[in-house]
């Protein structure tokens, strides 16, 4: 879908890229044995190290590179089996050795792609240049005294990956997709939990606007972007600043700057305009980190199913429409119960009912997934008795309200509220008559050609019946007399 | 290569490290003199060399990924100038 923004001097498309810092899930930090867990007490997981005592050596945590390996096979990139630490050099008061160790020139991750899906249907590959291991920063809290910023250093030292896209997103929207499929990617990789609340995944945006066919023109960072509706505001933001300042004689400066959700602005960080010279080199404590092909081999086997390749499966083995197996693989825990429910039953009416009637009622009473009022294998027994006739799919839809509110099985419901569908044949045949003697004025507009009533029949002949006829022996009963 | 004035304050301010006006024609020339060193390195053929950071040639060595510090927030805030509780202070940074 496109996307542009009608300026005075003719219409400019946007050019966005992003930088996103997802924390690793580990145990312990990057280079520390101090633990990662979020809510600890202040400074009560800090090591030397994160410290940065003087005389400290970091030490790597395995864990954290296969992190990084799996998350560039989960992206297909190169896995660079030589890759090197550097020192980025700025003073802030969370970053107490005065450096961050970070990947500069030789990043253990090279260029991948992310495949995202746009509301129209279509797809499109967004590039990944890079993805990097490096040190988080601690906290600092500037809220708790008139005077002072609080500082916190938990977070010092944990492992980020930082993920680097090429400047390929064109659209607000595209940004968006972008990052919940990488982040869907992430959590099924299990190398972060990409929670942004928390912080444990945020977004850099690289903005530029440019009419069409020209070079990039200068791009301005928006930092520090905490949720993916801000960063789809951000740029929207950002992009009608930029246009504004072109169009007026002006130009757009490299900077960084921040977005201000409450005024839907962005403006300049100040502070950082020093900040680019960060004077990397070499770090001196860690020489090369070396990895071997066959270990990358092994991460790879044991590697989870993707959600590319399972939308691919679920439209294969269940029949799905590519819109719904899109829905249903967004996140693992559904795709698992979506499964359960369709393993040896109607793959397509499985997926209807997940994505329908079961999502509806998550919304409305505020649960998810894992809390589900209604488990797979309970709905899976609901449409195990619309198979099998017990009951039709009109009263499907009551037993299934009913198994939300009281968590019961379908059965047993079925059973307690006379739910079965009537296939008596006898039964059918009193209700039609009772129906057409009582709409005698109806059956006489229906003879004389007015074959739209045939559904008013039908409709009133389930009235009579509590909902409980079988359809298909209602129409056919119905036919018969009125023939 | 020599550095002016303007350059010479600017290293000293990204390294936070105050300099006197007195101090920057001295600094000047001792910052010059060490980019001529290098420069005179720079004259070294080195085609075919591969670039090394360093001079040992072990490979990194790795640790599980198993709890083993932290807890110490004592220890690690006992040199805090001004601490208040478990946190450090310092004076307010704020965008």
């Amino acid at each position: 879908m496109s996307y542009t923004i009608e300026g005075s001097t003719g219409t400019w498309e946007i050019v966005v890229g992003l930088e996103v810092h997802a924390q690793v899930i580990s145990n312990s930090k990057l280079f520390s044995g101090a633990a990662t867990a979020f809510g600890a007490a202040p400074n009560s997981q800090v090591s030397f190290v994160d410290a940065a005592f003087p005389g400290m050596l970091p030490v790597i945590n395995q864990e954290c590179v296969a992190q990084a390996v799996r998350t560039g096979l989960g992206l297909n990139a190169r896995i660079n089996l030589w890759s090197r630490f550097d020192r980025k050099n700025y003073f802030y008061a969370d970053l107490p050795a005065g450096y961050q160790i970070s990947q500069f020139a030789h990043p253990i991750i090279g260029t991948g792609e992310i495949e995202i899906e746009l509301a129209d249907g279509s797809t499109r590959t967004i590039g990944v240049t890079r993805l990097h291991l490096e040190q988080d920063a601690g906290k600092s809290l500037h809220d708790q005294d008139p005077s002072r910023s609080f500082i916190d250093l938990n977070r010092a030292g944990v492992a980020l990956m930082e993920i680097v896209s090429e400047p390929d997103i064109r659209t607000p929207e595209e940004a968006g997709a972008y990052l919940r499929k990488l982040r869907t990617i992430l959590r099924y990789l299990g190398t972060c939990d990409g929670n942004m609340e928390e912080g444990s995944m945020r977004a850099d945006v690289n903005v530029s606007v440019r009419h069409a066919g020209e070079e990039f023109r200068t791009r301005c960072e928006v930092k520090n972007v905490n949720s993916i509706r801000f960063v789809m505001q951000a740029i929207e933001a950002e992009a009608k600043r930029q246009v504004e300042l072109w169009e007026s004689g002006g130009e757009v400066r490299q900077e960084t700057r921040l977005y201000d959700p409450g005024r839907g602005e962005t403006r300049s960080m100040r502070s950082k305009e020093d900040a680019h010279d960060y004077r990397y080199f070499p770090d001196p404590d860690l020489p090369p980190l070396i990895i071997e092909q066959a270990w990358v081999e092994e991460l790879r086997a044991g590697l989870p199913e993707l959600p590319d390749a399972k939308r691919a499966r679920l439209m294969r083995q269940y029949g799905l429409p590519a819109y719904d197996a899109g829905v249903l693989v967004a996140e693992q825990a559904i795709a698992d119960f979506y499964e359960t429910v369709a393993a040896g039953r109607d793959g397509r009416l499985a997926g209807n009912w997940v994505t329908g009637d079961l999502f509806a009622a998550l919304n409305r009473t505020g649960k998810d997934i894992a809390t589900s009022p209604v488990s797979a294998q309970a709905l899976g027994g609901l449409l195990d008795l619309m198979a099998d006739g017990t009951i039709n799919g009109r009263i499907a839809k009551e037993v299934f309200e009913a198994m939300v509110e009281t968590g019961g099985a379908a059965a047993d419901i079925v059973e307690a509220k006379g739910l079965r569908q009537v296939t008596d044949t006898g039964a059918i045949d009193e209700a039609v008559a009772q129906v057409l003697a009582a709409h005698a004025d109806k059956l006489a507009e229906y003879r004389a050609g007015k074959d739209k009533l045939f559904g008013f029949f039908v409709g009133q002949v389930m009235k009579a019946m509590a909902g409980k006829g079988n359809p298909a022996l209602v129409n056919e009963t119905l036919k018969k007399h009125l023939g | 290569m020599s550095l002016d004035a303007a350059m010479v304050r600017r290293i000293a301010s990204l390294s936070r490290i105050r300099i006197e006006d007195a101090e920057v024609p001295r600094l000047q020339a001792e910052l010059s003199a060490i980019l001529g060193w290098i420069e005179q390195l720079n004259e070294v053929d080195v085609h075919g060399v591969e670039p090394l950071a360093g001079a040992s040639a072990v490979a990194l060595r790795a640790r599980a990924d198993v709890i083993t510090d932290g807890g110490i927030a004592e220890q690690v805030l006992a040199n805090a100038p001004d601490r208040v509780g478990e946190f450090f202070t310092v004076p307010k940074v704020v965008e």
